[in-house]
């Protein structure tokens, strides 16, 4: 009962002096071979099949950090990160709403999702671009007036078409979230004393993140890929900008690759980030935090080779 | 649904009001009848012992004690207040969900699965409610709940959090949790019963000093020794009906109801 749970002691540095370890020969694996022979063998296919095909890779280096390449992918993460910030902030709000007592306010959550899930978020934003047609002017009386055309700009179309459609989904993330949490908490923090908003924010919300964190990790991944919609709605990033250089230098399908690959190394450096929240809304949950990959390398790297007597 | 309930007259509160009184309280869950009229008076610093079968309807009169549950008809008081509700005349009004919650701080409640904060180590499950609900400083929040820890046997386990605790530390963190608080009443349901058994002499011999201490106790559970010994009341429940009441001691050893006597002669 009073175990020391927090000091994993890994394996014991003496062997047991028990009878002699058993030294048989391991079974051997054969077809892990063959389907690494014949992986490798595709890959280099297709590997020299495009080195060979008719796309100047030397252009790609060239217009990697081109100013042009470097602004659109900043307006990509911009909106990327400002959008999900409108979706997560819009969908806990959602998901509570939907969740709550008040019929009103959860039959307005489930509008919402009804209506942004249910229609293509290319389409919203084509609507968010020319909703001047039905509002010729904003007006929010003394505080600000234009016409909807100038107050539209593309980077607003962008974020709120984006936004918007990503609360929807995050709401039900969310739902999905706080539903999973235990009645027993709720009903322990209501014991106490503690009131609706009181127990969501210390004590629901904080145990659903772990539920939400992971499908939220997709979503940002989906909305980095997806914010290059926004080309339709004329908000220069990443992949536009990409096309434009292409058109000029005559080099279309090589500037492509080149948003490709930093689509690629964007979204490798999120799964990274994914990690590392995944680990500290864990608390708690586990025994023990699992290592981080550098302690992961800390322990291999100092330890000399692997541990005697692994019997894990 | 406050039209069902019969009005009496509002109780004047003196040192001789019971803790808790309950007046033909009924509670159904959709068709099912749960409980049929539940009478019983719970004095000031009694340990009340509610035993029965499962299905009885004991763990629910219990949280309509501190109105986890709604009552269909009759009358709960605690502390000679309504629970729930507002007489203004022959009339009730549906208390606010802030009012519930302002009454619910003076009830301490201990519950069959613990019901521990998992994301928060002990001593944060044990500051959580002062320092959120009666807004005291966490520093002191902090010294308080470490006393309370002390108590329960569990001042080294502070910083640990509950899924690195045994069932049995568990529950006597919750205990310390609830006490926080400082409650006039600390209701527990089943508190021992998802302990492995070499764990439950700890937890009751905590409730036994708290006992000792003049809380006042409504104790569902199936320990008949620790009813025996530390109760002051006992009542038998089956089928939603108060079936015997009285002295523990009496009522276990020289039960008088044909329903009581099978039923303990099946768990003593």
């Amino acid at each position: 009962m009073t175990a020391d749970i927090d000091k994993t002691t890994g394996p014991a540095d003496t062997p047991p002096a028990g009878p002699e370890a058993i030294k048989a020969v391991p079974v051997r694996h054969y077809g892990r071979y063959v389907t690494a022979v014949v992986a490798l063998a595709l890959l280099v296919g297709v590997v020299y099949a495009f080195s060979q095909g008719k796309i100047n890779w030397a252009t790609i280096p060239d217009y990697f950090f081109d100013d042009r390449i470097l602004s659109g992918l900043g307006k990509t993460l911009l909106l990327t990160l400002l959008a999900m910030a409108i979706g997560i902030v819009g969908g806990i709000l959602l998901a509570v709403m939907r969740l709550s007592k008040n019929p009103v306010t959860s039959s307005i959550a489930w509008f919402y999702i009804w209506f942004f899930r249910g229609t293509p978020v290319l389409v919203q934003l084509i609507v968010w671009f020319n909703l001047g047609l039905v509002f010729e002017y904003i007006n929010l009386g003394p505080f600000y007036k234009d016409e909807w055309s100038d107050f539209m700009t593309p980077f607003l179309t962008a974020l709120l078409g984006l936004g918007l459609n990503e609360a929807a989904y995050m709401a039900e993330i969310c739902r999905a979230g706080l539903l999973a949490v235990d009645e027993g908490q709720t009903e322990a923090s209501h014991a106490l004393g503690m009131s609706h908003a009181k127990t969501l924010r210390r004590i629901v919300i904080p145990q659903a993140m772990r539920v939400i964190v992971p499908p939220t990790g997709n979503e940002v991944i989906n909305m980095l890929k997806t914010t290059s919609l926004v080309s339709v709605v004329q908000y220069p990033e990443l992949l536009r900008a990409a096309q434009d250089i292409g058109q000029t230098s005559g080099a279309p399908a090589e500037m492509l690759f080149l948003a490709a690959a930093w689509y690629l190394l964007v979204t490798s450096l999120f799964s990274v980030g994914q990690y590392y929240i995944e680990r500290h809304y864990a608390k708690g949950t586990t025994r023990q935090l699992p290592p981080t990959p550098w302690q992961k390398v800390k322990a291999s790297t100092f330890s000399f080779g692997r541990p005697k007597g692994g019997t894990a | 649904m406050s039209k069902k309930l019969s009005t009496t007259d509002a109780p004047v509160k003196d040192a001789a009001v019971p803790m808790v009184k309950a007046e033909g309280v009924h509670k159904s869950f959709g068709h099912v009848d749960v409980l049929k009229g539940i009478d019983l008076e719970v004095r000031t610093g009694e340990v009340f012992c509610l035993i029965g079968p499962s299905g009885s309807g004991k763990s629910t009169f219990l949280r309509c004690i501190n109105h986890l549950e709604k009552i269909n008809a009759g009358r709960l008081y605690v502390d000679g207040e309504l629970v729930g509700y507002r007489q203004k005349g022959d009339k009730l009004y549906e208390l606010k969900d802030s009012e519930v919650a302002l009454k619910r701080r003076d009830i301490g409640m201990v519950f069959q699965r613990f019901n521990l904060f998992p994301h928060m180590t002990a001593v944060e499950n044990v500051m959580e409610a002062p320092v959120q609900v009666k807004g005291v400083s966490r520093a002191k929040a902090r010294e308080r709940a470490m006393q309370l820890l002390e108590r329960v046997g569990l001042g080294d386990k502070a910083g640990n959090y509950p899924s690195q605790l045994s069932g049995g530390q568990q529950q006597r963190v919750a205990i310390a949790r609830a006490l926080a608080m400082d409650p006039k009443l600390m209701l527990f349901d089943e508190p021992t019963s998802a302990l492995d058994p070499e764990l439950v002499g700890d937890v009751l011999d905590v409730m036994r000093d708290l006992a000792e201490s003049g809380m006042t106790m409504v104790v569902v559970t199936h320990e008949m020794g620790f009813a025996r010994e530390v109760g002051d009341s006992l009542v038998f429940m089956d089928g939603g009906v108060v079936v015997e009441s009285g002295n523990p001691r009496q009522v276990l050893t020289d039960p008088q109801h044909e329903r009581t006597k099978s039923f303990l002669s099946k768990v003593l």
